[in-house]
């Protein structure tokens, strides 16, 4: 498997990782033997096998519609470094929000 | 390079589910409570937790999906889409990706050349994000912002078009006949300004002699304008701002912009070139959803009458097109006209009543059909005057206002004015004749060939009835009575 510095740099910039040039090496040769070892699956024969994409046979788990009593609001934001107003403090956000 | 383009606009919409519950955990689904207040481990995102679907979440989704004429898949399954926003305590928000709910769909607009269908390409169900409140006034100038997750956890579709719109007016359109539809349902509030609905505007131009696939145009998506006119207005603005771009040699990039409300203008808000890796995989924690028919059979059984048919059948009892179209559109005005028609069966009458004078009423009070200030029955046996002949449409109009003002039924307002028409045939003839023969001058006017001198003398019967005389009933006397005098 060839894993490049490149797609690792990309990988930690998604999950907001800094990494030093060291690392990244160090991380695009580790990350690559784990990929490698993945790659032993496709050894297998799956082609008569269908995806799956659980692994627990089991299928529509729902429950009812009925409510049930939530934490207060000083129990819900207990664990925030900053709260004003019952809500947690973020510090400014430069992007734009997700739909 | 031509420099005629075609517009293209695909409109994704989200739509908050009006279940009790979140559609993961059992928080009650609320809006404007106290921040924080219906949180859990579960929809805070906190470790070891385990996400449960409301079932009921799926019934609304699978009748908006059936309404919209779509295929419900009977498997479909939940996928976790990736990215870092402080309104999203999980860093993953559970959607559906690759095996979405339902597809193929479509809603049918009404436009100049005719009926079209707008497809539909898919419905997905996922989780709706926290709040931010900025502190400042504008994002931008922001020092911080306060987060509130009462909203996570929503459960939300979101409806995805294809990009078959060609105009703003189209996409408004499509827009105000899906919200029709989906008010039938009552699967929403559906109220724009509460974010219980939101839109998203796809826009791109295409040359007229490109000829590649469509996802390869650079795509500009507006995201989340607060009505169904800046939505329009958001997509003129788009249109002409690339229009100019593409005819000055500049080229388009693929980007998210806002909406400004005040200047009608868009605004880059992110390049989207790359940051749209949200590295999808299937959640976990959910198993795959399976429908039976016997399931989906009982969700399309609980389907109510829809525009559509509503439409036609208000055409058969002889409304109007324009007039039926105000009733199906406003959903609750429609079930209060169905109300009265069935009590009162002349529903040319009733439209005709609900769409001037009420409506009027109504909205110079700033009232909605959703709480009538007149109960059906009420207006039902005002009307029901009007067709007895006890009260004359002017007359009737007076009684409704004051039935309107002071809550007293119809009967009551009558009593307590001393309206009624007279139709009594013999009592009206006796103050015609009287009129005649007190006017002699005016008689030799009308058996002169003057028409108008017969006003005057309705003028007079009416007042020496108070008005109470049932007027084409006096006309009639009069004439037979002058006919003696020819």
């Amino acid at each position: 498997m060839n894993l490049t510095e490149k797609e690792v740099r990309h990988v930690a910039r998604l999950a907001r990782l800094a990494i030093s040039s060291v690392e990244l090496s160090e991380a695009t040769q580790a990350l690559g033997r784990v990929l490698d070892y993945i790659d032993l699956l496709n050894e297998l024969d799956t082609d008569a096998v269908p995806p799956t994409t659980h692994v627990e046979a089991i299928e529509t788990v729902w429950r009812q519609d009925r409510v049930v009593p939530s934490l207060s609001p000083e129990e819900a934001t207990a664990n925030g470094p900053q709260v004003s107003s019952q809500m947690f403090v973020v510090p400014k956000i430069l992007d734009g929000g997700e739909g | 390079m031509t420099n005629q383009y075609e517009v293209v606009i695909g409109l994704e919409v989200h739509v908050e589910l009006k279940t009790q519950t979140k559609l993961f955990c059992g928080c009650a689904n609320g809006f404007g409570q106290d921040p924080n207040s219906q949180t859990c481990p579960v929809c805070l995102g906190m470790p070891g937790v385990l996400p449960v679907l409301n079932g009921e979440a799926v019934a609304l989704a699978t009748r908006a999906a059936l309404a919209l004429h779509c295929t419900v898949n009977s498997y479909s399954k939940f996928d976790r889409k990736q990215y870092f926003y402080p309104d999203l305590p999980k860093a993953y928000q559970i959607s559906q990706y690759d095996q979405p709910l339902a597809e193929n769909g479509h809603v049918t607009i009404h436009t100049a050349a005719g009926k079209r269908n707008i497809g539909i390409e898919r419905i997905h169900m996922e989780e709706d994000a926290g709040k931010l409140n900025h502190l400042g006034q504008r994002l931008g100038d922001a020092e911080g912002s306060l987060v509130d997750l009462n909203r996570a956890g929503v459960p939300l579709i979101e409806i995805v078009s294809r990009p078959e719109m060609h105009s703003p007016e189209e996409a408004r359109q499509y827009l105000v006949e899906l919200r029709t539809i989906l008010s039938y349902l009552d699967i929403s509030d559906l109220r724009m300004e509460e974010g219980s609905m939101r839109c998203d505007a796809n826009v791109s131009l295409r040359p007229l002699d490109f000829t590649g696939s469509l996802a390869d145009l650079p795509r500009v998506e507006i995201k989340n304008v607060n009505s169904f006119r800046n939505v329009q207005r958001g997509i003129e603005f788009e249109i002409n701002r690339q229009r100019q771009m593409l005819q000055t040699g500049q080229r388009i990039i693929k980007e998210t912009r806002g909406f400004d409300d005040a200047s009608g203008s868009t605004y880059s808000q992110r390049s989207k070139e790359e940051a749209n890796d949200y590295r999808y995989f299937p959640e976990p924690d959910l198993p795959p959803l399976v429908l039976t028919e016997k399931w989906l059979k009982e969700q399309r059984e609980a389907l109510p009458q829809l525009p559509d048919e509503l439409r036609q059948s208000l055409a058969e009892r002889g409304v109007a097109e324009r007039d039926a179209e105000v009733l199906v559109q406003d959903v609750n005005l429609y079930h209060y006209w169905s109300q009265v028609v069935a009590l009162v069966s002349d529903a040319r009458l009733v439209t005709n009543w609900l769409l001037s004078d009420y409506s009027r009423l109504m909205n110079a009070n700033n009232l909605s059909f959703a709480e009538p200030k007149v109960s059906a029955h009420g207006l039902a046996s005002l009307l029901s005057l009007i067709t007895a002949g006890t009260l004359s449409g002017k007359m009737a109009k007076e009684v409704l206002e004051t039935m309107f003002d002071t809550g007293e039924t119809a009967e009551a307002v009558v009593k307590r004015l001393g309206l009624s028409q007279i139709t009594d045939h013999n009592a009206i003839k006796e103050i015609v004749s009287a009129v005649v023969a007190a006017n002699p001058a005016v008689v030799q006017d009308f058996v002169s060939g003057k028409e108008k001198a017969l006003t005057f003398l309705v003028g007079q019967v009416m007042k020496q009835t108070k008005g109470q005389a049932k007027p084409d009933l006096v006309n009639a006397l009069l004439r037979e009575v002058l006919a003696t005098y020819a």
